[in-house]
């Protein structure tokens, strides 16, 4: 009998609004998902579809209004190491070198110094950044400010890393070169990933499974099984041929 | 496949650069770039990440002074008091306390058209970017997408002698990109405008361009020139555009 996955973070009927005095908004709109364990699931949807929402709640950043988030079949209570972010925007601590942003979350656990830094050089190494362990954030370029999150979020040994469009403010070659990475990274040291974009493409490259969002209120459209072989080629038929359907589906949002 | 000549055969040259050299102290950033313009053309260059797209802009814009070289358009050496260069940022520059039309007329009014002029470019504009409805909101009540085709509408209304764009659609999602990209090409069918579009995104290039220059890493050069006489619309799935794309991707790979 084949063994049945192991789902290691589920949403069930969450939902999320934002009230005003003026308005209300539904962001999310009871949104049920399972993320198998090292599964590499993304979420694409475009802009305004609740997606960073979605991870936010996730992440336990916000608490949703309705459903639940449950990590190992327990429902989550607000934020914790056992799941890391990375983000659009970096947020790296300016006054911190590479080594120090990159073992911070280590130093906050309370692990000893000779230990944490043994394992955030393993991940600088990774990411490709020996050498600028010394660096400050300001002396990177975009891509290296975003390979130091990326080992930052990994370092800390979490169980899901949440990624929050990580490469949106990447020039489309520096995707690429990111995209590339993620996937050599998450070959070598597999985590359960969600991942959120609003790019087609990358969403293909990467993910085992894609989820389409809709838009205004954010609700699960589809759901696409990537069964491509990995590392994928951009212009490879069968690819070329899933962007296609995906795109199909996706929403226009002005 | 058309070749260079066949394509240049019959078109104007609208702008010509002749030896554009930039240095920077010791850092010699662009190397001796030579290429024309045709008039109503779209043009796109791409190159590898950082190898001075956005010097090369900024010296043709008159930005900055160019280190040696020569920018001719319609045959006299580019000014910006006879010629109208207009410029989209990559960073949305849509005036935050002008409404729509207003950034619209902005331009026209520095410019110093007549009044009558300046009403008929800005109806014309708003209706043909579909903004009339938002005339009177300003920038920070519209979505992104809304704001950069502002900056588009006002720098369309000054029926410009060049159209410099830097990477207007990077941040925007990938559908809204496609969008904007066919609203683009639409404009520019209708207005003739001589545009040159800058972008890191292969696939951008090969959409928009009718010719595409790639630069080669710094000191940047013009390392191939290809002409893209696919029909529109153009699909990013069809065979012939993936082969152009695969070229030029071939043609700049670092990663």
């Amino acid at each position: 009998m084949a063994q049945r996955p192991n789902i290691k973070i589920e949403c069930r009927n969450v939902s999320k609004s934002f009230v005003t005095e003026q308005y209300t908004i539904n962001v999310l709109d009871d949104i049920s998902l399972q993320v198998e364990e090292n599964e590499f699931l993304v979420v694409l949807g475009p802009g305004q579809s609740g997606k960073t929402t979605l991870l936010n709640c996730m992440a336990g950043i916000i608490m949703p209004d309705a459903g639940q988030i449950l990590l190992d079949g327990k429902t989550i209570t607000g934020p914790g190491p056992d799941r890391g972010v990375v983000f659009q925007q970096y947020a790296l601590f300016p006054w911190k070198t590479v080594m120090d942003n990159v073992s911070f979350g280590l130093y906050i656990k309370g692990v000893e110094k000779s230990k944490r830094n043994e394992v955030a050089q393993k991940y600088i190494d990774l990411v490709g950044l020996q050498g600028f362990e010394r660096s400050f954030p300001h002396q990177l370029s975009g891509g290296m400010k975003q390979r130091v999150g990326l080992a930052r979020a990994w370092a800390n040994g979490p169980e899901v890393l949440l990624m929050d469009e990580p490469f949106g403010a990447l020039d489309a070659q520096t995707r690429y070169a990111m995209e590339k990475e993620t996937l050599s990274i998450w070959e070598k040291d597999k985590r359960t990933v969600v991942f959120v974009t609003n790019n087609v493409e990358e969403a293909i490259y990467l993910g085992d499974r894609v989820i389409v969002l809709s838009c205004m209120p954010g609700r699960i459209k589809s759901q696409y099984p990537i069964d491509i072989p990995k590392p994928r080629e951009y212009t490879d038929p069968r690819f070329l041929e899933m962007r296609r359907k995906i795109s199909d589906d996706t929403e226009l949002s002005l | 496949m058309t070749t260079k000549e066949d394509y240049a055969r019959g078109k104007k040259v609208k702008v010509s650069v002749t030896d554009l050299t930039k240095c920077y102290d010791e850092l010699l950033v662009l190397d001796d770039i030579n290429f024309d313009i045709y008039d109503g053309e779209m043009l796109c260059i791409v190159g590898p990440t950082g190898c001075g797209k956005t010097t090369f802009l900024n010296t043709l814009a008159r930005f900055i002074p160019a280190t040696k070289g020569e920018i001719l358009v319609d045959g006299v050496p580019s000014n910006p008091r006879r010629h109208n260069i207009a410029f989209v940022f990559q960073e949305i520059s849509s005036v935050p306390w002008l409404s729509v039309e207003d950034n619209i007329r902005f331009g026209l009014k520095i410019k110093k058209l007549p009044a009558e002029e300046i009403e008929r470019r800005v109806e014309a504009m708003l209706e043909l970017v579909g903004l009339k409805p938002f005339r009177r909101n300003f920038p920070q009540e519209l979505s992104s997408s809304m704001e950069q085709r502002v900056v588009i509408a006002r720098n369309f209304a000054l029926n410009p002698d060049l159209l410099l764009m830097d990477e207007p659609y990077g941040q925007l999602d990938i559908k809204l990109r496609y969008y904007l990209e066919d609203e683009l090409i639409r404009i520019w069918g209708e207005l003739k405008s001589t545009v040159l579009f800058v972008t890191h995104n292969i696939e951008e290039a090969v959409y928009l361009g009718q010719r595409i220059l790639v630069l080669s890493n710094k000191p940047a050069k013009i390392k191939e020139e290809i002409i893209v006489d696919l029909p529109r619309p153009r699909k990013f799935d069809d065979p012939e555009f993936v082969k152009i794309r695969e070229r030029v991707t071939e043609s700049i790979r670092w990663w």
